[in-house]
């Protein structure tokens, strides 16, 4: 099987590993690297459940090759925590407001809207409901998820960080 | 590589192709990676036109101040292509070669009338874009060619615009899309139009019956109610989204949406300059 060897930052560490050409970004971040927090619904990039930040820009990991990561950022679930285990704001947020109940579509929801707050510090409701368009989410109804996220962007504007 | 490499496919944003890999609905020998070929992504607006680098990503041309001040249907019809996280990785080269009948950005070009470039062993050409779907997602590029830049004339600043399009969620592939251009005079009489639909057949079409129709006339809700309604005469696609006749009425109705649209956008800019 056709291999290459690339290196990448994942979550602030470099990783240089061995893959081979026809692994997707997801199954490379979830099988080699066990970073299982990135979830895999649909493989074909409609439901938005392995949504990572690629240089700070939301992406679908199913959609792209694991060698086209190769010198580039990635930040996963697993990355948006402190060192010590303090959630994000906006983690913090979705526990306290029920933004998740099986959890499949949190790490795509968590890291498309750490996107949106990113760019855009005080969205509105249709805001938030527009960033989330491209990801699935089968219990919440989606109500819980927007709650969260206006919550999270108040707390981000007061100061709250990780 | 193009033309040493049997079975290959050019991978672009790969927000189409990686899925069709995906499913096994394409199963190419080799891929070759564009996103690091260098000097493909840009924006440039000369004096009369705007050319984009095929590699562009869709959110770049979203969050671009020059697009919107010279060619602002093409932000707002952004919008509608797929979500935030494709946008991100899709580019406008790749979305014109997939050539999917209902992409928003093939149908603008069409409306547009952009011309493509491409590359390939014999050097450069260039091809209008009214030539450039010669069927069902299939565009006119040699196997061994390479898009390389869409060039857009530019609209005089005052002209107005519409996008409008029926899809059954935001984000999903619009059933039917209408795109409207239009430049009046001082007394609101119409010097030139552009109409386009997308969805309605393997290619955009341009309601040049609409174009053709309303010049000379003035502008006003009366006038795009009526000429729509050129669009209930079109063939158009049937197949499980949607019958033939019900893109028909849709046709009409975006048509008129997008017209009223355009023309509200022009008389609010002729007011103001």
């Amino acid at each position: 099987m056709d291999q290459r060897r690339i290196t990448l930052d994942v979550n602030g560490s470099t990783f240089t590993e061995t893959v081979a050409t026809r692994t997707t970004l997801a199954d490379f971040l979830r099988h080699q690297l066990r970073l299982t927090g990135t979830h895999l619904g649909c493989e074909h990039g409609v439901c938005g459940a392995c949504t990572v930040l690629l240089d700070g820009r939301s992406a679908r990991s199913c959609l792209m090759l694991a060698v086209q990561a190769d010198g580039h950022q990635i930040t996963t679930v697993e990355g948006l925590e402190a060192s010590d285990g303090t959630l994000h704001p906006l983690q913090q947020a979705f526990a306290d407001h029920h933004g998740l109940q099986c959890g499949f579509c949190t790490p795509g929801m968590l890291t498309t809207l750490i996107e949106l707050l990113r760019d855009n510090p005080d969205p509105s409701e249709s805001d938030v409901r527009i960033a989330i368009s491209g990801n699935l989410c089968r219990c919440t109804g989606y109500q819980s998820i927007v709650t969260a996220t206006l919550d999270a962007a108040k707390r981000m504007r007061m100061g709250q960080t990780v | 590589m193009l033309a040493s490499l049997e079975n290959n496919r050019l991978l672009a944003g790969g927000q189409s192709l990686m899925p069709m890999l995906n499913m096994r609905y394409a199963m190419p020998d080799h891929i070759i990676d564009l996103n690091r070929v260098e000097g493909l992504a840009s924006i440039l607006i000369t004096g009369s036109e705007v050319v984009i680098g095929a590699m562009t990503r869709q959110r770049d041309i979203e969050f671009s101040a020059e697009i919107q001040s010279g060619c602002p249907i093409m932000t707002e019809a952004i919008r509608h292509v797929g979500h935030r996280q494709t946008r991100n990785r899709g580019t406008i080269g790749g979305s014109l070669c997939h050539l999917d009948p209902s992409a928003e950005l093939v149908t603008l070009c069409a409306l547009l009338d952009a011309t493509v470039t491409a590359v390939g062993p014999d050097g450069q050409r260039d091809i209008p874009f009214a030539q450039f779907p010669i069927g069902y997602m299939t565009s006119a590029l040699q196997p061994n060619e390479c898009l390389t830049r869409i060039s857009i004339p530019l609209w005089p600043p005052t002209h107005g615009y519409g996008f409008v399009e029926f899809a059954r969620r935001h984000g999903d592939f619009a059933i039917v899309s209408a795109a409207a251009l239009l430049e009046l005079d001082a007394s609101s009489t119409i010097l030139r139009a552009s109409v386009a639909l997308g969805g309605v057949g393997y290619a955009p079409r341009r309601m040049t019956e609409i174009e053709t129709g309303i010049l000379g006339q003035k502008a006003g809700s009366e006038l795009w109610a009526e000429a729509a309604k050129a669009c209930s005469k079109i063939e158009a696609l049937d197949d499980v989204h949607a019958s033939s006749s019900y893109r028909r009425r849709l046709a009409v109705a975006m048509a008129r949406r997008a017209l009223q649209a355009a023309g509200d956008r022009a008389l609010a800019n002729l007011q103001r300059h």
